[in-house]
């Protein structure tokens, strides 16, 4: 009896949000961009998850981003034209490129993710605190901040690799880790600014004289209010992401060779490009998986901040 | 059209196309403000007072747009709507003939020009033949001061003058206005313009007018502001002057330098002043007759006295008697504003008055003059059907 | 009548910092050496122009804000007052003063002891839709009082929520909804609960029916004097508003430029108000009733910054019957009989 009345007291507070989410996805649905790149992330998404299915691995490896090896083609240096065995074609040393580009679907949203949630939590924490409390720790926080922020984001990537590489880290995690360094001072600061603007609202001081604790007024009342920006900034970062990653990996700096990376399979067919359209599926079909992808995000991250900002002002 | 009338709104609809629905907010105003008079327009908010008002300059932006009506503006004897007007035209009206002050005065100024600057540009924009004449009067007088180079100087200055008053449009005149030394010949028509300013300034009341002229607006109080605005929108002498609650963000005292200021600016220049507001003691003390709204009708229209000592709509009393008075428990008027995205068929105001009858259930009640100059619309007060 | 709170020589300024390392030039001073007292029960209207310093003070009171200087004496008995004022007078610096100001002085008590006065003392804002989280929903809202003091847990908290939006005439299906979906008057509504859900004794009301339209003002006008009523409450009613102070005060305090110049019984001040600047004041006040219409000089001039006060009386600049003293020295408030206060040297010929 308790618990029924429970449950529909749980849905009745979860309503509201969900007329929420639908408004804002109907005024994402009414402009053709949006719904364009809606179709592509889903898309993606649908490539990621079932990857698997699509171009099964081979069974008995642990690491399904290793693109297996066609024992018929060998290692012949030369990349073969697609066939009806290799749908993509295949890249130097006989990657196959279908497998590759799928699974580099599933390789860069898992890599995406793990950037976007490091760099939104130290963000978060730190953004949130050094706006809330000023004084020194904010002062120290911003110094970091414009340290790295005077560098040119790739480059900087590139040397944190390059040390790290050395340090014994797997280039991968190491592309990873230089995102993230690359990555958290801007999320810091968007979220400084947003908390920066929420403290002064009469509602945190209301807060304050109902005897809310710091840590209650930080998560109940300025986190919600200031997410808003940073969804939209998180959204079209993904996409940049995602290239940044494929950039590093195109310098070599990334994941290792064979893995199913689209930025690794470009620079596996840097040699073949010069020779003009002879192996164009070698840059062809990752570039066009990259592309696809990161526009998506784009497109989606523009329709998010023409939604969320108008609906503002509507409140 | 009333024949003392200077603006007359005839029968005025208008929609906003929101995502909620279609909002009924003007259904069916009419009224005229006479020559030289103060009329207040009074409501509450979803009256429609502020919507009106914009309409009669026609700048009210979507969502909402303008359903029918007219809006007859008499000027040199000829009568033209508003809201069939091209912009060009109407570019001509605004400020000239017709001028508007809102609510919040810094919010009305451009924060990065001066003061000066801004009211100069409502000069040049109107009346900048008679800027020139001004210009090229005193040059003249210059002109039998000097000898020499600075005479040949002034002699050019004047040929130029003359030149951008017979054909503005010349291409020798607008070569020479983007050469940079021979176009500080432009300095002498400012200087001109910033006599004129001084001289509006000082007639109201503002200190130093020579200081404040190159201040921004951010450096002046919400009063100073205030008065700034006003210069602007009198700088050429409209025929009606809109004031959108021009002193609501106002301390009292300083509302009271304002409101004796607008008086005395009308006894003096004759405009006639559309005054728009919800306080009932701004209108006591200001007006001359009363318009008042409810959810977008007209409920009546009074002269200021008639209104305060025998209101006749329900709802004019009812507001009355919500003033609030020592001693007396606080009276309220009962329900809310109807909905205007789906209205009631009848009397707007049926749910909450005290006094109806079953027609006004049904029949939207049309304004009627009951009594001398003073119109009502509710079924009380007709004889008859 | 019992006296519920006790201010003396209260100050709060705000520092002004300027130059290129950001340090203090200048103090705004928003209250500057404010004493009155506060009865328990009843409505204590503070009136004055924008940046005379009401509502600094009103915050002061409830500690939004930590006064520089002066004594809150919130219900603590008499003795200790009087001990803390003489060894003010004495031995400023002693260690017992200190830690009877810690302990008893509502100005500068902290930590765990501030938070447990938090539920006596609330503040109800200008602007209700700034004051109510815009993302969280109204249970929530209504009941961050009891749930972040730990007053009551679990499913107590919902049945409290739900009698308390009882008294300001709202229900329970207004619980799942998010203040945006209400009108400014049921959102001032909301703001109210929560100001009352604690039960609390001492409630600062910051020009609550500003914002709401006229005919929303008196009921909520009348809302607040049957809650006074039935639930015991003492007010200050801080408003520009003066003829809704007039109705709702039973004593007004007049303030200009951080200083109290006036303070008497409500009939008594609006009848015959003695300092200039209050008589200035009320004389602006328009009257609906166009016959009426006084044709009277209004005051002239604008109020000055609070960061640079005029030397002297504060109004002197203003005043038609300034004095030289008016220009040196500072009026005290003095009382001209029948509790009725004024600081102004020019009556006291």
């Amino acid at each position: 009896m308790q618990s029924k009345k429970k449950v529909g007291n749980f849905r009745k507070s979860i309503a509201p949000t969900i007329k929420e989410f639908l408004f804002i996805l109907r005024r994402v649905l009414k402009s053709p961009l949006s719904v364009a790149g809606l179709v592509l992330i889903s898309y993606n998404i649908v490539l990621a998850v079932f990857a698997p299915f699509i171009c099964p691995p081979t069974p008995g490896t642990s690491n399904p981003y290793l693109i297996p090896r066609d024992q018929v083609l060998g290692f012949r240096i030369e990349p073969t034209a697609p066939s009806s065995t290799h749908l993509f074609g295949v890249t130097r040393l006989q990657i196959d490129l279908l497998y590759g580009c799928v699974w580099g679907t599933r390789f860069a949203f898992q890599l995406g993710l793990e950037v976007i949630v490091t760099t939104l939590a130290i963000g978060l924490i730190l953004g949130m605190i050094s706006g809330y409390y000023g004084g020194f720790i904010d002062e120290v926080v911003m110094r970091f901040t414009d340290i790295i922020l005077a560098f040119p984001g790739l480059i900087l990537a590139m040397a944190f690799v390059a040390v790290l590489a050395r340090s014994g880290w797997s280039t991968l995690d190491a592309a990873v880790l230089s995102i993230v360094l690359i990555g958290w001072p801007g999320y810091t600061r968007l979220i400084r600014g947003e908390v920066l603007r929420v403290r002064g609202e009469d509602y945190i001081e209301a807060a304050r004289a109902s005897g809310a604790s710091d840590l209650r007024i930080m998560s109940r009342h300025i986190l919600p209010n200031s997410i808003y920006s940073v969804i939209i900034v998180a959204s079209l970062d993904f996409g940049s992401i995602v290239l940044t990653a494929a950039a590093l990996s195109f310098l070599g700096l990334g994941s290792q060779p064979g893995t199913a990376d689209w930025g690794r399979l470009i620079y596996d067919g840097v040699p073949f490009a010069s020779m003009g359209l002879k192996y164009w599926w070698t840059m062809l079909y990752p570039g066009a998986f990259i592309v696809l992808f990161t526009l998506g995000w784009n497109l989606l991250g523009d329709a998010l901040r023409d939604v969320l900002d108008p609906l503002s002002r509507r409140k | 059209m009333e024949e003392e009338s200077v603006v007359q709104i005839k029968d005025l609809y208008l929609n906003f196309y929101t995502y909620d629905g279609v909002v009924k907010a003007l259904d069916g105003i009419s009224f005229g403000i006479r020559k030289g008079e103060i009329l207040g327009l009074v409501g509450e908010t979803g009256s429609g007072k502020s919507v009106t008002s914009l309409s009669v300059l026609s700048i009210v932006v979507p969502p909402g747009r303008l359903q029918k009506g007219q809006i007859d503006i008499n000027i040199k004897g000829k009568t033209y709507d508003i809201l069939s007007l091209n912009d060009a035209t109407l570019a001509r009206v605004r400020g000239k003939y017709i001028s508007m002050i809102f609510q919040e005065p810094r919010a009305a100024l451009n924060p990065v020009y001066t003061v000066g600057d801004q009211i100069s540009e409502v000069y040049f924009h109107h009346r900048k033949a008679e800027l020139l004449d001004n210009t090229i009067a005193q040059l003249r007088e210059d002109l039998k001061k000097a000898s020499g180079l600075r005479r040949t100087i002034r002699k050019a200055d004047l040929s130029l003058f003359e030149k951008m008053k017979n054909n503005p449009k010349s291409v020798s005149l607008r070569l020479y206005m983007k050469i940079p030394l021979l176009n500080r010949f432009q300095n002498r028509i400012k200087t001109e313009a910033r006599k004129m300013i001084v001289q509006i300034l000082k007639s109201l009341n503002i200190p130093d007018p020579a200081r404040v002229i190159d201040m921004y607006p951010h450096e002046l109080s919400g009063g100073m502001a205030q008065r700034a605005v006003i210069a602007m929108s009198l700088a050429c002498n409209p025929m009606m002057l809109i004031a959108d609650e021009p002193t609501t963000s106002l301390d009292v005292t300083v509302q009271a330098q304002i409101l004796l200021l607008i008086k005395d600016l009308q006894k003096k220049i004759h405009t006639s002043i559309l005054y728009v507001t919800h306080d009932l003691g701004v209108v006591a003390e200001t007006c001359d007759r009363v318009v008042v709204l409810y959810a977008g009708n007209v409920a009546e229209i009074a002269n200021v006295f008639d209104l305060y000592k025998k209101p006749l709509h329900p709802y004019t009393q009812a507001l009355l008697e919500s003033i609030p008075r020592p001693g007396h428990k606080f009276v309220s008027i009962r329900g809310i504003v109807p909905s205007l995205v789906d209205p009631p068929k009848g009397c707007r105001f049926y749910d909450r008055c005290d006094y109806t009858q079953e027609k006004c259930l049904n029949v939207e009640p049309q304004l009627v003059e009951v009594e001398k100059d003073h119109f009502v619309a509710c079924h009380l007060h007709y004889g008859g059907s | 009548m019992e006296n519920l709170m006790t201010v003396e020589h209260l100050k709060k300024y705000f520092p002004v910092l300027g130059g290129v390392l950001r340090k203090k030039v200048a103090d705004v001073r928003a209250v500057d050496d404010v004493s009155f007292q506060i009865y328990a029960g009843e409505c204590f209207g503070v009136v004055g122009e924008s940046g005379c310093g009401k509502t600094t003070l009103g915050k002061t009171l409830i500690r939004l804000l930590s006064p520089n200087a002066g004594h809150i004496f919130y219900k603590i008995p008499q003795e200790v007052a009087d001990a803390i004022r003489a060894l003010e007078k004495d031995n400023p610096k002693s260690r017992s003063l200190k830690y009877l100001l810690r302990e008893y002085d509502h100005a500068y008590i902290s930590g765990s002891r501030l938070r447990k006065l938090r539920r006596h003392l609330q503040i109800v804002y200008q602007d209700p839709t700034t004051s109510l989280d815009p993302r969280m929903l109204v249970k929530d809202i209504v009941s961050e009082p009891v749930v972040s003091q730990g007053l009551i847990r679990g499913s107590g908290v919902i049945e409290r929520v739900l009698e308390t939006l009882q008294m300001v005439g709202m229900g329970e299906k207004h619980l799942y909804r998010y203040p945006h979906e209400f009108s400014g008057g049921q959102r001032q509504r909301i703001a109210v609960a929560r100001a009352i859900i604690t039960k609390p004794e001492f409630i600062i009301l910051d020009e609550p029916t500003s914002s709401v339209d006229v005919s929303v003002r008196a009921q909520l006008l009348n809302m607040f004097q049957d809650l006074q009523r039935d639930l015991g409450l003492t007010y200050m009613f801080i408003s520009h508003d003066l003829s809704v102070v007039e109705c709702i005060s039973d004593r007004v305090a007049v303030m200009y430029l951080g200083k109290i110049v006036e303070q008497a019984k409500t009939e008594e001040i609006y009848k015959n108000p003695m300092h200039p600047y209050a008589q200035a004041l009320f004389n602006s006040i328009p009257i609906p009733d166009p016959t009426r219409r006084r044709e009277r000089a209004p005051l002239s001039g604008e109020p000055p910054s609070p960061v640079n006060p005029p030397s002297g009386c504060r109004f002197h600049p203003r005043c038609s019957l300034a004095t030289n003293t008016c220009e040196h020295e500072e009026p005290p408030l003095v009382d001209v009989g029948n509790e009725h206060y004024v600081a102004c040297y020019a009556l006291s010929k």
